[in-house]
């Protein structure tokens, strides 16, 4: 076996120190390591999408990253987006406007949209549509993601909170 | 699936770097950028480097800089950062645009343009920006470094003319007046070119005084269409002039068909992506003036 490096991250706001093999993928690290099942792994090559996160701010595919790459970073996953049992206004509007079927693809999707309105707090149906086209869905047909987006686009703007609560399991 | 085991460093300098690849040779060890296509093909175990070399801790190794009518762009500054900076914008915005083409953002916030071009797939879009600029390429060895013009640079599929031991470390482009266009026929958006055209083209009154056209996809690396740049260079550009210069982009070539386009089709979009990219170069060489 590979001898193992130390790495030190910040995922969702806590730090971590991990043990890692080199051939450790990030998406194992967070799912296996630190338990963030949520992340979810796809295509396992850098096509899906699903396995989206945030790398100091910006989106990147977890399951084509090696956790040591990711050594000294700022990684955001889905769970970092409700705020206790209040959901994120993205992920209120996924539900409001259906934007999810089977949720597959749902955590990369969020954190792609979470990128899209950081660059661009206001766009455009189209500029949406372009900007997850990164991310592979095979229920919605995209439409209502592409609605959800927007319309949690317009109340991030106004700052209007979510509007569904969700029961917290532990 | 999952990557093999290997062995890993992360070295902060150029010459620490080299010195592992070749302390490691026998390892066949792969220099490790962003990423975005080793790392796939090692999930899927096609390839099984036994020693991995980071070049994430080599600050020099990113950044953009002017260096008077040069575009200097470090071999690890990641792809997003080039389609964002407005010192591309100004100097290469040929670059610009291709690199919006490299993939999907996430591709792009880890992809880093020098790992691009020393994979040299043959259906990228930056080894043809690089053959179009007529860039150098820096490369840096046991033995110091030495510049590489991008035409001797590509050697074939997934081949260049780095040495085992050698690192690419700069991108050197230099700047052109004119217009420019880079565009291509795709399966889906984001994905690879099937066929993509980088076109350059300068204009002297009514006339062409320079023009540059490269081609992915066509053959086993980017190529130049020095014919078609012939027809154009000299000539008053109107549609017979593009359509002539399209005949004689395509006049030579012999790709090779595969499952995403046979030789015919290939031929059949080089020549209408000629078209199309000359056509868009000419407009915003017109539109500068």
């Amino acid at each position: 076996m590979a001898e193992k490096h130390t790495i030190t991250l910040t995922v969702n706001g806590r730090r971590h120190i991990a043990e890692v093999e080199p051939r450790m993928l990030l998406v194992d690290l967070l799912r296996d390591e630190l338990s963030l099942k949520e992340v979810h792994i796809g295509c396992e090559h850098g096509v899906c999408g699903t396995c989206t996160v945030l790398r100091d701010g910006a989106s990147i595919r977890s399951c084509i990253t090696f956790a040591v790459q990711a050594d000294g970073a700022e990684i955001r996953t889905v769970e970092s987006l409700a705020d206790g049992p209040t959901l994120h206004p993205l992920q209120d509007e996924f539900w409001a406007k259906q934007g999810l079927q089977c949720g597959y693809c749902t955590p990369g999707m969020l954190m792609r949209a979470c990128e899209i309105l950081a660059h661009n707090p206001d766009p455009t149906s189209a500029q949406v549509r372009e900007g997850i086209a990164s991310n592979l869905c095979r229920c919605t047909g995209y439409q209502y993601i592409v609605e959800a987006v927007l319309a949690a686009a317009a109340r991030m703007r106004t700052g209007q909170n979510a509007t569904h609560d969700v029961e917290v399991r532990s | 699936m999952k990557p093999p085991p290997f062995s890993y460093a992360a070295p902060p300098t150029i010459a620490e770097a080299v010195g592992l690849l070749a302390e490691h040779a026998d390892a066949e060890p792969r220099v490790l950028a962003g990423g975005q296509s080793l790392i796939p093909l090692m999930n899927f175990r096609l390839a099984e480097p036994s020693h991995l070399i980071d070049l994430r801790n080599v600050a020099e190794l990113s950044g953009i800089r002017l260096d008077g009518d040069v575009l200097v762009i470090g071999a690890m500054t990641r792809q997003s950062q080039i389609e964002q900076a407005p010192e591309v914008a100004i100097a290469a915005p040929l670059l610009a645009e291709a690199t919006g083409l490299v993939g999907h953002t996430p591709i792009r916030n880890s992809g880093t343009i020098g790992g691009s071009l020393a994979h040299a797939d043959p259906a990228a879009e930056l080894p043809a920006v690089a053959l179009a600029l007529d860039a150098d390429l820096v490369a840096a060895g046991p033995g110091g470094t030495r510049t590489i013009p991008a035409a001797e640079f590509l050697r074939g599929p997934f081949s260049t003319a780095l040495a085992a031991d050698e690192i690419l470390t700069e991108i050197r482009l230099p700047r052109r007046a004119g217009g420019y266009a880079f565009v291509e026929f795709a399966r889906t958006h984001g994905n690879f070119a099937i066929v993509a055209v980088a076109a350059l083209v300068e204009l002297d009154g009514d006339r062409i005084s320079r023009a540059a056209l490269a081609l992915t996809g066509v053959a086993p690396t980017a190529i130049r269409a020095t014919a078609a740049e012939d027809v154009l260079t000299g000539a008053v550009p109107d549609d017979a002039t593009i359509a002539a210069a399209a005949d004689a982009a395509v006049s030579g070539v012999r790709p090779a068909g595969d499952l995403h386009a046979s030789a015919q089709t290939r031929i059949e979009l080089a020549r209408s992506h000629v078209r199309r990219a000359v056509t868009l170069a000419l407009h915003r060489a017109q539109d500068q003036r």
